[in-house]
């Protein structure tokens, strides 16, 4: 029988979330693993036909889709009563979830619905030599890291954060799959939570899908220190990071916390400055191309995953980058 | 007009993740002296139900699946305000996953409200020992009622007409969702700020006893359904990431902050990561 590896498909305002094709590049690795296995995808909304064909061009054999007004914005009942009708209908063997907000919420109760094992925020996907999910996730605060499994009970659910998985590329030659086409069955009465408005928060720097991170962390010392950051993000084109206890301490807003309870980023260059590499911290930045650590400790944990480091005082140092990049900038102009 | 309010609030005991420490020599993780904590997000859950007592009267009820060691938990939270506290514990209850966890804290606050609807239920947005968040959008959907996770402000609570206006925080911003009650609400830390315990709820709770509820008695659980027999996921196996092999650090006081910042971008070109050049 054919084994069928689902992936959420999220979007808002007919615009797909790209953790959704992180997670179908994820499944067609899978895919390879675990014989005879075909990779669906699910998508609800209104208006959703357009993320359709994203789906086949990112290599989905299949598209469940549900397209209704009641779903015009997410919440909590239509969307998992919709999505599990579906999965037990058509019983799927994996099912992959971004582990945003709205994932968060969608995929624990959807689980509930169908009475199935859920691991939340995995850093890791594979296939064991039993051909079970085996999903790896921090715990402990992250000072450990657990596999785990869900062996008897169908679909095997997991969430990943955006960014922990590679950003696939669309196929330049794509077909369109086969379309399956659902009623959702409940109607705006059955709903009885109501989106009154929506308040579009300041528009903070997105730091997730940034090709340059300069983060800064308890050694940076106020938020003036993050000035100096700022500026060193400016001539490299990038967005500023943080670690928790800079953000805890006000210099700078969640937005821009990196790690564990932050975000997870895969930049091309990661610059951390006054930051000791805690644990959670790196698990947030393991996935950059390079990372240059800026610390006074030379025995800061940070180093030992760093590609390149600079013991010294950041205040001397990261005006002195910003300088040697803004020259190296000039210089590249004149060329 | 005046009716007293009911509000359940769902509290884990957690061992506090900030002062884990690794054991440097075989990198495995140093359990002993962890110190259990209530999870800080419940405690913010409970202020907003102690601002709703005080605004309605009524009553706190706050329940807890744990080990006997959780009655610590509870103390405090009758310390913060909370009236009646129930520790559900059991040895079969051990090793439960959130869907087991969920039946459990489902089935009790069912028993709750047949002695006391409840007009809200409480959660932590997440608990910080294994930030799964999942146990209130569990209960909420296995109880069949209205569910509104990372509450971060309440704009309005009408108890006589049974609706609530709630703020979610989302990553683009805040939802404005309107909600009949009861409800259960996920909360931010947000939510409430925290306030000194008053020294008479201090002293009340030192001389209060949790209630402890068995697996049988008072509420017969469905052994099925609790557990390692009600819980779908195990764990294979735990292991300490591993850290990737790391690069040179140069000093910058020995070679001087100009050449040692020279360097470096002499690593970061040959690595090709800015200019794409990298295969
Ligand atoms: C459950 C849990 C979740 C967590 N989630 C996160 C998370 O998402 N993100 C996160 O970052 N942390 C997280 N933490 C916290 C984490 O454990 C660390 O405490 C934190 O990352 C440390 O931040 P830091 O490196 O900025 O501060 P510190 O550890 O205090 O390090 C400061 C560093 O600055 C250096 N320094 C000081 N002055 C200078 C100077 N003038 N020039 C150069 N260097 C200087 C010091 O040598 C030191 O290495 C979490 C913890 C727990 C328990
Ligand atoms: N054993 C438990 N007993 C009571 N409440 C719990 C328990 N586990 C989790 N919760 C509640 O569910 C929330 C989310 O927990 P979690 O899904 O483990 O992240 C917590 O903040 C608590 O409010």
């Amino acid at each position: 029988m054919t084994s069928r590896i689902w992936t959420y498909i999220e979007q808002e305002d007919g615009r797909a979330h790209p953790v959704s094709w992180e997670l179908l590049g994820a499944a067609l690795k899978l895919s390879r693993d675990l014989p005879d296995s075909v990779v669906e995808c699910v998508l609800l909304g209104e208006h959703v036909e357009p993320i359709i064909d994203q789906a086949f061009s990112f290599g989905a054999s299949r598209v469940y889709a549900i397209d209704d007004a009641v779903l015009r914005h997410y919440r909590n009942l239509p969307y998992s009563a919709g999505i599990s009708n579906l999965i037990q209908q058509h019983q799927p063997e994996i099912f992959l979830v971004g582990a945003t907000t709205l994932g968060r919420d969608l995929a624990s109760s959807i689980a509930t619905r169908v009475s199935t094992g859920l691991t939340a925020d995995c850093t890791e996907l594979a296939i064991d030599p039993k051909k079970i999910l085996a999903a790896t996730r921090p715990t402990f605060g992250g000072n450990l890291m657990a596999t785990i499994l869900c062996k008897t009970r169908r679909p095997q659910m997991a969430t990943v954060r955006p960014r922990v998985l590679p950003t696939p590329q669309p196929l330049t030659e794509w077909k369109r799959g086969e379309v399956i086409r659902a009623p959702l069955g409940m109607r705006e009465d059955d709903v009885a939570v109501k989106l009154l408005r929506f308040v579009a928060g300041e528009a903070e720097e997105e730091i997730e899908y940034a090709d340059v991170v300069v983060a800064g962390g308890r050694g940076v010392g106020g938020a003036k220190g993050f000035a100096l950051l700022r500026e060193l993000a400016d001539a490299l084109g990038g967005v500023v990071g943080a670690s928790r206890p800079a953000v805890d301490a006000g210099w700078i807003t969640y937005a821009h916390q990196v790690g564990q309870t932050g975000k997870t980023i895969r930049p091309k260059l990661y610059i951390a400055a006054g930051i000791s590499g805690a644990i959670q911290h790196r698990v947030g930045v393991a996935g950059s191309d390079f990372i240059l650590a800026i610390n006074s400790d030379p025995n800061a944990p940070i180093f030992h995953i760093a590609d390149f480091g600079i013991v010294g005082d950041l205040n001397t140092v990261v005006p002195e980058l910003t300088k040697q990049i803004r020259a190296a900038k000039a210089a590249q102009k004149h060329d | 007009m005046g009716r007293p309010i009911h509000v359940i609030v769902a509290v884990k005991q957690v061992p506090d993740t900030s002062n884990v420490r690794i054991n440097p020599e075989t990198g495995t993780l140093i359990r002993e002296g962890v110190p259990a904590i209530l999870n800080p997000y419940e405690a913010h859950a409970l202020e907003l139900a102690v601002q709703l007592k005080n605004t309605f009267g009524g009553r706190i009820t706050v329940l807890t699946m744990g080990p006997a060691g959780a009655t610590e938990a509870l103390r405090e939270c009758i310390e913060q305000g909370a009236d009646r506290a129930i520790l559900v514990s059991d040895r079969k209850f051990a090793a439960a996953d959130t869907l087991a966890t969920s039946y459990v804290i489902a089935t009790a606050i069912e028993a709750i409200q047949r002695e006391t609807p409840a007009d809200l239920l409480l959660f932590g947005k997440q608990a910080i020992d294994g930030d799964t968040a999942q146990v209130g959008p569990g209960v909420a959907t296995r109880l069949n009622l209205p569910l509104i996770t990372c509450a971060c402000a309440i704009e309005s609570f009408d108890l006589d007409n049974r609706l609530a206006i709630v703020h979610r925080r989302v990553e683009r911003g805040i939802e404005v969702l309107q909600t009949p009650l009861p409800a259960l609400f996920t909360v931010e830390k947000e939510i409430a700020p925290i306030s000194r315990a008053p020294l008479p709820n201090i002293i009340h709770a030192a001389r209060y006893t949790p209630e402890i509820w068995s697996a049988t008695a008072p509420v017969a659980f469905d052994m099925a359904q609790i557990g390692i027999k009600g819980s779908p996921t195990i764990v294979g196996n735990a292991h300490t990431p591993p850290l990737k092999k790391a690069g040179p650090a140069i000093t910058a006081a020995e070679m001087g902050v100009e050449r040692a910042i020279a360097e470096a971008l002499t690593a970061i070109d040959k690595a090709g990561v800015l200019t794409g050049s990298k295969a």
